[in-house]
């Protein structure tokens, strides 16, 4: 799984399901790396063929509207959406 | 970011600006923001074929996309909703003058799983029987709701400018 790594302050597993088109994944992946935790991110819309299938039937898993981004936290709580409260709260 | 791409934003920023004002629309004024998006929309137009939604993951099949082409289906109850459409990039007087702030909102197009898709060869009415006695087709622009009677929808929405492909029979 083609899956960016940014190094920061270990917080558990931390992955960003993304659009490499929107501003409101760049605003989410900004912040994270302004909290400085370790994560990973994907931008579903650059994946193509069986590997783009994968990851949306993933997506849909924690998010079944399909939208993004999608933040799936170590444990296990989803944030859809740029929550900047909601993501602040939860990296604290 | 090459010079050409610069342009061609900066092109399409202000011919978007002067069209979508004069139809009683606001683009986002933080301007960084709003060619961002501009900018990934001409992205998806060379990807896909169509300009759509930045803030979607189109198929780029464009028949399932018609409702997210920019500007979307969802814009107008957005606006009337929350202030602003999903992207961020339409935003109401109110967000404009500063009265209230931009922020993300909810996604309001169905899950991939209750999207209704229309068929090539349906007419794409929404669920109305015709009416008989009518002379003519009534067509409706998924886009601003704008109504006309006639044999075919326009070429192009006289009100908020989008293709025909946008139009719906209505009755």
């Amino acid at each position: 799984m083609p899956m960016e790594h940014v190094d920061g302050e270990d917080k558990g597993k931390i992955v960003l399901f993304a659009l490499s088109t929107c501003q409101w994944c760049r605003k989410t992946r900004l912040l994270l790396e302004e909290l400085e935790v370790d994560f990973s991110y994907i931008y579903v819309d650059l994946l193509e063929g069986e590997e783009r299938s994968e990851i949306i039937e993933e997506v849909k898993k924690y998010n079944p509207q399909l939208s993004f981004p999608t933040l799936v936290l170590d444990d296990g709580e989803v944030i859809v959406g740029f929550n900047e409260e909601g993501i602040r709260e939860a990296l604290a | 970011m090459s010079q050409a791409d610069d342009a061609r934003v900066d092109e399409f920023y202000e011919r978007l600006k002067e069209q979508v004002e004069e139809a009683g629309y606001h683009l986002n004024s933080d301007v960084e923001f709003t060619k961002a998006l501009l900018e990934s929309i001409l992205v998806n137009e060379d990807r896909y074929g169509y300009g759509a939604c930045p803030c979607r993951l189109a198929s780029g099949i464009k028949e399932e996309d018609l409702d997210i082409i920019c500007p979307c289906y969802y814009r107008d109850p957005d606006l009337e909703e929350y202030d602003a459409c999903y992207c961020g990039l339409y935003v109401s007087g109110d967000i404009l003058s500063g009265e209230k702030q931009l922020t993300a909102i909810p996604e309001r197009r169905p899950a991939p799983d209750e999207r209704i898709v229309r068929g090539e060869d349906e007419t794409g009415t929404l669920g109305l029987e015709s009416i008989s006695n009518l002379p003519l087709p009534v067509w409706r622009c998924g886009v601003c709701g704008y109504l006309c009677a006639r044999e075919g929808p326009p070429e192009i929405c006289p009100i908020c400018k989008v293709g025909k492909e946008r139009f719906e029979r209505f009755i």
